[in-house]
């Protein structure tokens, strides 16, 4: 029923700076969710994506020292494409992911309040009708726990670096369109205008 | 301390900040960072005792529903969240936000009615997925698993489709 209470405390603590950084990175807003799905916005893409490649050198590195366990979902066709449609419409409609409805709740956003009322709804009515959704969920082919490397038979690590080689290509090509935008005499009213809505 | 009390921080900032985190959940847990197994694991821990004899979700492999290290990590995002906006008075109240009453009207019953169905649909799609935007889109990417790869670009898509229908491709950015 209840895991050791030293794991309790460890996840109560990650669980404290997870949602300090996700307030911090304005991703508790509704507007940044959703301009992020309108392409006007792309805080989400750039929280997403640097913690996607800076986690995955640490974890890379910790699962070849035998540091710790990795835990793949497993490619189950339905539930993975169907659940995602139904995910990436809920959160469109909602404005805020599951984390960020639970930060922005902290936040004091009462229809992250409500949104998340309505996850437990979901939750529910999920164990509930498990019989019915079983079938969408395995029926429609099961490739396994399998990751990128292992179905191109390639190492982790060319991944890892495949990853950080698209950080610092963005990296350097930002900073050139900054130079560029200066030598121009620092862009267009629209970009100028933009800017001061992405970061008031 | 300054830093504590800004309203915001890098976008960049708070990805390398997530990703460091993931380290220490996984080093620590064995974990990554997940939201919506907790749901899941309370309405199960409720709902059990009252389930049919028989029904699946009492047979399904690993369902096995507990307050665990996932459960805390949720009961702190809300602590975390809670914080950081009282430290930089970002705190709100806020019931229907701006873009939404830009385009639907300030109606909080018609914003709680689609933020109640949209949470809902969200939960039983990441239950489905097995994973959210942290237990896929980061976590599960991160250690480069097929599923949360196809989880990412399938949600962002319909997403994208959902919010193109919600608000057109109007601007709307005038509200803020």
């Amino acid at each position: 029923m209840f895991d050791s209470p030293i794991k309790l405390i460890l996840g109560l603590l990650t669980g404290i700076v997870f949602g300090f950084l996700v307030q911090k990175g304005r991703a508790t807003k509704y507007e940044v969710i959703v301009d992020q799905f309108r392409l006007r916005d792309w805080t989400v893409v750039k929280i997403m994506g640097t913690a996607v490649i800076v986690g995955s050198v640490g974890v890379a590195a910790l699962a070849s020292a035998g540091m710790t366990t990795l835990s793949i979902k497993p490619m189950l066709v339905g539930g993975v494409v169907v659940g995602a449609v139904l995910f990436g419409s809920g959160v469109a409609i909602l404005g805020y992911c599951p984390g960020t409805s639970v930060a922005a709740a902290g936040e004091g956003r009462r229809d992250a309040m409500v949104g998340v009322l309505g996850m437990f709804a979901g939750a529910v009515a999920f164990v509930s009708a498990y019989p019915l959704l079983k079938p969408v969920i395995n029926g429609l082919g099961d490739a396994g726990k399998i990751t990128l490397p292992q179905i191109t038979h390639t190492s982790p690590w060319v991944w890892v670096a495949g990853l950080v080689g698209v950080a610092v290509a963005v990296a350097v090509l930002q900073k050139r369109k900054r130079l560029v935008r200066r030598v121009h005499g620092n862009g267009s009213a629209a970009t100028t205008g933009r800017a001061a809505h992405a970061n008031p | 301390m300054v830093a504590l009390r800004a309203k915001s921080w890098s976008p960049y900032a708070v990805g390398a900040a997530l990703g460091v985190l993931s380290w220490f959940a996984f080093a620590t847990a064995d974990h990554g960072l997940g939201i919506t197994t907790a749901f899941e694991n309370t309405a199960a821990l409720l709902l059990k005792p009252q389930l049919p004899a028989g029904h699946a979700y009492l047979t399904a492999p690993g369902k096995t529903a507990k307050i665990d290290w996932e459960w805390m990590l949720v009961i702190g995002v809300f602590i975390g969240a809670a914080l950081s906006a009282r430290l930089s008075h970002d705190a709100t109240k806020l019931r229907v936000p701006e873009l939404w009453r830009s385009r639907f009207g300030s109606s909080v019953h018609k914003r709680f009615l689609a933020a109640f169905i949209g949470g809902a649909m969200m939960m039983v799609g990441a239950r489905l997925a097995q994973g959210c935007t942290s237990g896929h889109g980061i976590t599960g990417a991160l250690q480069l698993a097929v599923s949360s790869w196809v989880f990412v670009v399938v949600m962002f898509g319909a997403g994208a489709l959902v919010a193109l229908a919600l608000y057109g491709k109007k601007d709307h950015s005038d509200v803020r």
